[in-house]
């Protein structure tokens, strides 16, 4: 989303785009001409009139389970993005019986919290392992 | 899902659906101060409409349309920007 209309954004793709990506983007390109959803977002920029890079992960029931909003310089690491899904998504699945620690990954050990488990996380977690 | 738009002269435009998170200034010990609302991760993503390019058409989007999938929503700062 940008507050670019939707003709631009025909062009964008249509002639930049789909030069990297084949077939184009495959997901909805929404305009918001006028930032009134960004500023609801609070990603609205006034003074330069657009929208900062903010991203939301919305869930199956409409909440909002996490975002990061960056300056225009710095792009994103949608890596980043797809592992905290899997993370939220693994977490949704277990009830919330399962969290997921420091530096998870898909088959990476979850936590299950629960009275056992206090005080001993240094017992089964170690530091490395949010770095490997 | 998603309608499709006529494209005419104008430029389609959408918007915040229902509760806009913008709130009454409230009273506060008679001082009034402006309350603003953000977006609170555990929180309702707030409703809004948006006209959009997909798949080579013109079409209205609503977030509330997308209940029972994940969604994730991303803002840039525009097209044909370099990042």
């Amino acid at each position: 989303m940008s507050i670019d209309s939707v003709f631009v954004h025909k062009m964008w793709n249509d002639h930049e785009l789909s030069k990297m990506v084949k077939g184009g983007v495959p997901f909805a390109m929404l305009s918001d001409t006028g930032g009134k959803v960004g500023t609801i977002y609070g990603v609205y920029d006034e003074d330069a009139g657009v929208e900062t890079r903010g991203r939301f992960i919305i869930d199956p029931d409409g909440i909002v389970q996490g975002f990061e909003v960056l300056t225009p310089p710095v792009g994103r690491n949608v890596n980043e993005t797809f592992r905290q899904i899997q993370a939220f998504q693994l977490v949704r699945q277990s009830q919330g019986t399962e969290a997921t620690p420091s530096g998870w990954r898909p088959g990476k050990m979850t936590l299950k919290p629960g009275p056992d488990l206090v005080g001993k996380v240094w017992e089964v977690w170690k530091t490395d392992m949010a770095f490997d | 899902m998603a309608k499709e738009i006529k494209a005419g002269c104008a430029r389609p435009t959408g918007g915040p659906v229902g509760e806009t998170g913008k709130e009454e200034p409230a009273k506060d010990q008679g001082v009034i101060r402006e309350v603003r609302s953000m977006i609170r991760v555990g929180k309702k993503a707030p409703d809004f409409t948006a006209p959009a390019y997909h798949g080579g058409k013109f079409v209205g989007v609503q977030l509330s349309e997308y209940l029972g999938k994940w969604v994730v929503l991303c803002f840039y700062p525009g097209d044909f920007t370099f990042v």
